[in-house]
């Protein structure tokens, strides 16, 4: 299957960022602080934090060190700087990626984030949600749900003219 | 391939980090570009990353170092391996067979690297050559022969602070003849591209082969450090000097080593850096160690963020379980 079917990502965002308002109210939301996962989720968490206006500047993840599978797979080449230029602790964090899949990469994020400090509560965001789940970790907020074979990828291509492409991979 | 650089596994993956040269700029490169991610990790609550839970790195050091010993375990520490340091005086028994006695005894308790230490140049490859394939080598100085992380955390600091390496001028001043940290910087610094790469010594302390190695030969100071954008310093081996090499130390400081009014001949924004430990007012005055131009102590940090990548890098090579262990080469 080739499915790729256009899907209106800006209307996806815009309706993230409105269950994000209404998740998280006001007066929690100034204080959170967004956090986008190297670099799907980098790419969505920019426009969510250009939509919702946050004050507090926007962060990134690469989760290349908390990976479960370094023993297996060795070093990714291009591992990039984490940048969380905002104090974790007790603050609500928005984790911010583009397609969630088994749960590992949001398992990896988590465990960076408390490396940084005990965050208030972490709100799990993500454009996509596929099935596949080989861990207990669902989305509090989520631009669409969708139903994958598993010899299905779903990959989102940026960085500008956020696309989201389905393929199928041997 | 006839002869395969003996750091490099099948795959050319770093197995072992042994020496600068036979890299190429890419691996370089790679080095530098993840120890600038881990550089990071120092920056956390938790220093800490999980990526070598469950491996064991023994530090064999038969020559003593503080600061090389020291990082190396920090490093291993926050990558969550385990480590242990086994110092070991340099005595009279025979290295040979009772070296590879320890080593086979050290791989038995299940080790995955061992960071080695030698007054003798050769000696991480030799261990390198007899460990089993499971096992990979750091050479953390060996001899006058090379200390590559020494010369990799040298070209973190300098990339850091003066950006890329093509436009740059960089001069090596001081004992040359015996030092491994030069000899390793000089290949690194070749192969990243230094723009002009000089040396700065008496004649007696540069060896006469430095010419073919692309490097500029000065004995005087004040020439050799014009218009340069990094200055580095070296010790002076005192310990590793056979024979009447140098006057006295006062003279050596008074034509080598480094003052403020010789800095200036330097570019005003030159960084000055100094591989550690220094003899204050031997071959640096105290003043500009300690001066703004002085980034010896970001050396230090950099050295842990260096010997993070290469320990991960090396650690961190997909099994491969048809590699056959190196015929063993007396």
């Amino acid at each position: 299957m080739n499915d790729n079917t256009p899907h209106d990502i800006p209307a996806l965002l815009e309706q993230m960022s409105g269950q994000l308002r209404e998740l998280l109210g006001q007066q929690e939301l100034e204080q959170a602080a967004m956090l986008g996962i190297h670099t799907g989720g980098a790419w969505v968490a920019r426009e969510l934090h250009r939509q919702l206006g946050l004050s507090t500047p926007l962060g990134s993840l690469d989760i290349s060190f908390y990976r479960d599978d370094f023993s297996r797979i060795g070093m990714h080449p291009q591992v990039r700087p984490s940048e969380l230029p905002f104090e974790v602790e007790d603050r609500t964090i928005l984790l911010v990626d583009d397609v969630l899949q088994s749960g590992r990469t949001i398992r990896a994020a988590m465990n960076e984030i408390f490396d940084y400090g005990r965050p208030a509560r972490i709100i799990l965001v993500v454009l996509v949600e596929r099935s596949g789940r080989e861990l207990p970790i669902q989305p509090d907020v989520c631009g669409l749900h969708i139903h994958l074979a598993p010899k299905h990828q779903i990959k989102l291509i940026g960085p500008e003219q956020l696309k989201l492409q389905i393929q199928e991979v041997s | 391939m006839i002869q395969q650089n003996p750091q490099l596994d099948a795959q050319g993956r770093l197995r072992h980090f042994l020496t600068t040269e036979g890299l190429s700029r890419q691996q370089l490169t790679e080095i530098l570009d993840l120890a600038e991610s881990f550089a990071t990790v120092s920056g956390k609550s938790v220093k800490k990353v999980p990526l070598l839970r469950g491996k064991t790195i023994v530090n064999l050091f038969f020559e003593t170092s503080t600061r090389t010993r020291t990082t190396f375990e920090l490093a291993a520490s926050r990558l969550s391996a385990d480590v242990q340091s086994i110092n070991i005086a340099t005595s009279a028994t025979s290295k040979g067979e009772s070296l590879l006695d320890m080593l086979h005894n050290l791989e038995a308790m299940h080790c995955d690297m061992f960071v080695v230490r030698h007054a003798d140049s050769g000696a991480a490859h030799f261990i390198a050559r007899h460990v089993a394939p499971h096992v990979s080598v750091i050479n953390a100085g060996d001899g006058r022969h090379a200390h590559p992380t020494q010369a990799m955390l040298d070209a973190f600091t300098i990339r850091r602070h003066k950006g890329e390496f093509p436009a740059l001028k960089v001069a090596i001043v001081g004992d040359i003849l015996h030092s491994r940290v030069a000899r390793s910087q000089i290949h690194a610094f070749n192969t990243l591209g230094v723009g002009e790469l000089r040396v700065i010594g008496p004649k007696t302390l540069i060896p006469p082969a430095a010419s073919s190695l692309g490097v500029r030969i000065f004995h005087d100071m004040q020439a050799g450090l014009e218009d340069v954008d990094v200055v580095i310093m070296l010790r002076l081996q005192k310990e590793r000097m056979r024979g009447a090499l140098l006057p006295s130390e006062g003279e050596f400081f008074q034509r080598y080593g480094l003052s403020e009014k010789k800095l200036a001949h330097a570019k005003p924004d030159a960084i000055v850096m100094h591989p550690g430990p220094i003899n204050r007012g031997v071959e640096i005055a105290s003043a500009v160690a300690d001066g703004p131009q002085s980034v010896i102590l970001d050396q230090v940090s950099n050295g842990l963020a260096i010997r993070m990548a290469v320990m991960s890098m090396v650690l961190g090579r997909q099994p491969a379980p048809l590699e056959q262990p190196t015929e063993a080469q007396p």
